[in-house]
């Protein structure tokens, strides 16, 4: 079949072509194929980076194209990184970071532990609890909106029907205490069935025999789960922890729908403030310095992570 | 310890890898904790410094 198709396809190619590829070695033919990839990589991510790394140096306004562009050196540098409010945008950022990675994790895995268990409806408790992660970030956003309003919202309805606070009486999205704790919460329910997806491969990937021969040697559950289950999942649990945190880092649909980066800017996470200083305010080299920044800073997470997971792998 | 300071000085990968690891690790943590703003400022150059050279160690023999 493969042969006729491959037979039908020289035949049907005109001589003059025919003959050029002939005189061409294998190694040109490869990088015939591989050229368009190379040049759609650089055109859309090589050169829009070191463009980027450029601007950052000059006071260029993308609003303002015939005024004169300035060299300013690492001013724009200076300026980011002795602002407190985004100094403050980085701590919102790490709170996020931080919970929503630690929700996760623990969730998930106790998740995937629970899945992995053969009960019966196993199949469709699996599905029902990843249907959350398939979801578009801004449908999600805006009907968690609605379960956070205070007059109408389930989420309010629920703390008053447990706690007796009044419903009416708090808002989880405009108190400056709960917003960052919401923006949080939603995260961690979209995308815990993520990090509980890739647990449950890494106990699927421990072969039984380890268990036969640890319950030979009468290991206690306890003692099985500390040293056979958690050290062979956490090549996997590291991978979620890198994706998910390289994912939160830049963060920033599904905030902008829920709190817009408010109340005031408790909520306005890194990504969110580069995006005004770039699109809002117009300042292109000014938020440029600010994309390398964290460029930079994900980059360099992206390297550690690579490295423990190399790690835990050899070991 | 001694090892560490042997594979620095015979410009190994693994000891020069885990500096560098240590410098992003610390230039991260400096960007985004609440207490210092000279912290915050010098962050940047020390997570680009671990960076730079996690990139140039990583070509260094075993």
């Amino acid at each position: 079949m493969t042969n006729s198709v491959i037979t039908a396809a020289a035949e049907k190619t005109p001589p003059s072509v025919a003959r050029r590829v002939r005189g061409l070695s294998d190694r040109a033919i490869a990088w015939i194929f591989v050229a368009p990839t190379i040049f759609l990589l650089l055109a859309i991510n090589i050169f829009p980076l070191i463009w980027t790394v450029r601007l950052s140096f000059t006071d260029y306004r993308a609003n303002r194209l015939n005024r004169e562009v300035e060299w300013v050196g690492l001013r724009n540098y200076e300026r980011i990184l002795t602002d407190d409010g985004i100094w403050m945008n980085m701590q919102a950022t790490a709170h996020f970071l931080v919970w929503t990675i630690v929700f996760q994790v623990l969730i998930g895995f106790a998740l995937a532990y629970l899945i992995n268990k053969k009960f019966k409806g196993n199949a469709l408790w699996t599905t029902i609890i990843v249907l959350p992660m398939m979801l578009s970030p801004a449908v999600v956003g805006n009907f968690w909106t609605f379960l956070y309003q205070p007059q109408i919202g389930l989420i309010n309805y629920m703390v008053e029907f447990f706690t007796g606070i009044p419903a009416s009486s708090f808002s989880m999205l405009g108190s400056v205490e709960l917003a960052p704790w919401s923006i949080v919460i939603v995260d961690t329910w979209m995308w815990t069935p993520f990090v509980m997806l890739i647990c449950l491969a890494g106990l699927r990937s421990i072969p039984d025999y380890i268990y036969e021969a640890a319950e030979i040697d009468r290991a206690s559950k306890w003692r099985q789960f500390w040293t056979i289950t958690v050290p062979m999942v956490l090549p996997f649990l590291m991978l979620a922890v890198l994706f998910r945190g390289i994912e939160n880092f830049k963060m920033f649909d599904l905030v902008v729908q829920l709190t817009g980066g408010g109340p005031g800017s408790v909520t306005e996470l890194a990504s969110i403030n580069l995006k005004r200083e770039a699109f809002e305010k117009w300042r292109t080299g000014y938020s440029s310095a600010y994309a390398v920044i964290l460029f930079v800073t994900i980059f360099g997470l992206a390297s550690i992570y690579v490295k423990a997971l190399n790690k835990v792998k050899a070991r | 310890m001694r090892d560490f300071l042997d594979g620095i000085v015979r410009l190994r990968r693994g000891p020069w890898e885990m500096l560098a690891t240590v410098l992003i690790a610390l230039g991260v943590v400096m960007l985004m904790q609440p207490l210092f703003l000279w912290a915050y400022t010098w962050s940047f150059l020390v997570t680009l410094t671990g960076t730079v050279m996690f990139l140039v160690v990583s070509h260094f023999p075993e």
